[in-house]
């Protein structure tokens, strides 16, 4: 055997592919960083033709005046509190157990005069022109968020997950369309159980 | 065991740099792939505020921006300190918000122009007045989806 000197050059040709293997790894992997915010309605300019006639115990009032104090149903509430009244209202189920209207999944008081089932119960939000956005953004969050709590219970006890979850899933681009069909139905039925209606009015200038 | 022996022979062999320049190009295109591009400069204080009931805006295509706030330092000598509202390039008043949104929106390809969302980029110390006034004008040309755009976090530090 010939003695060689030192040790022989590695091989550098196929370097060029691991690297482009690498490369082409973490271009699929790595996702670009999306935005993220709330996602709302705005209501059409013209109002719906029929003049439907709103019972007052169905609205839910949440004004927010220029230095960020909040006023629901006519009472001072501390911000911290709004996710538990807005989840009281929706989940009220005032309707009587023989009535039509009657809310077999609610778990609320039941109390007569506040809302009669989530499908009428409407939250109304007022700010004042110079209430800060970002309180206006904290008290939307709440109120989505009070949304979303009760809708998680509901298919928590349906699917066994969570709406949340479930409605990611279903808007990702990514999910084969055999899930997203399925996932469909379900986040269309735990939507239809509780309807978000946040209705938002002109602002008022004084207050 | 003689042809372990052998190899003790010599020097330490240098270490071949033949690789180097893919392991640098790799990282290149890297980063080249992460880094987002920025559409526009922004030119007015964006520091948005928290939530977290929030939802991904997918697919960018789909995406109008408005942006809010007082103009930046640069700014703020020819602009005042004023909330002004920023689309694409340059500072608007309330009432091009609407043209700009039928601009942006005849852009877009036809089947994707019932599906847009208009992002609303708004610095936290704004106030709701001119978030209003953009609504109502997204409401004459009938923009109804709307995203306000926030960090994802605690909503009360917004109070703080």
């Amino acid at each position: 055997m010939p003695r060689r000197k030192g040790a022989p050059e590695v091989n550098a040709g196929s370097m060029a592919d691991i690297a482009f293997l690498l490369l082409i790894f973490f271009l699929v992997t790595t996702t670009i960083e999306t935005d993220a915010g709330l996602d709302r309605m705005l209501p059409p300019m013209e109002p719906p033709e029929d003049n439907v006639i709103i019972k007052q115990k169905n609205i839910f009032t949440v004004n927010i005046n220029k230095s960020g104090q909040l006023l629901v149903e006519e009472e001072i509430m501390d911000i911290k509190n709004l996710r538990e009244a807005a989840k009281g209202f929706l989940d009220n189920g005032g309707a009587s157990s023989g009535s039509l209207e009657y809310c077999s999944y609610c778990q609320g008081k039941r109390d007569a005069e506040s809302s009669d089932n989530p499908d009428k119960a409407i939250i109304s939000l007022k700010n004042d022109r110079e209430t800060k956005y970002s309180t206006y953004i904290t008290v939307q969050n709440e109120l989505v968020g009070a949304y979303n709590d009760l809708r998680n219970r509901e298919a928590q006890r349906l699917y066994g997950r969570d709406f949340t979850a479930m409605e990611t899933e279903y808007l990702n681009p990514e999910t084969p369309s055999s899930v997203r069909d399925e996932l469909k139905d379900k986040v269309k039925r735990i939507q239809e159980l509780f309807p978000q209606k946040l209705s938002e009015a002109e602002t008022s200038r004084n207050q | 065991m003689s042809k372990f022996a052998k190899k003790k022979d010599g020097d330490l062999p240098a270490v071949s740099t033949a690789s180097l320049p893919d392991i640098v190009f790799m990282l290149l295109f890297f980063f080249m792939t992460v880094t987002v591009m920025k559409d526009s400069s922004i030119m007015v204080e964006n520091t948005l505020p928290n939530a977290s009931e929030i939802k991904k805006l997918e697919k960018k295509d789909r995406v109008i921006y408005i942006f809010a706030g007082k103009p930046t330092r640069e700014y703020a000598s020819v602009y005042g300190t004023e909330t002004r509202i920023q689309l694409n390039d340059k500072f608007a008043s309330v009432d091009e918000v609407g043209s700009y949104i039928l601009a942006e929106r005849a852009k877009k390809p036809q089947e994707l122009q019932n599906v847009l969302t208009t992002a609303l980029k708004v610095d936290k110390e704004a106030n709701m007045g001119l978030i209003s006034d953009i609504k109502q004008e997204l409401r004459k040309v009938n923009a109804l989806k709307v995203n306000y755009t926030t960090f994802e976090g605690d909503a009360f530090n917004n109070l703080q």
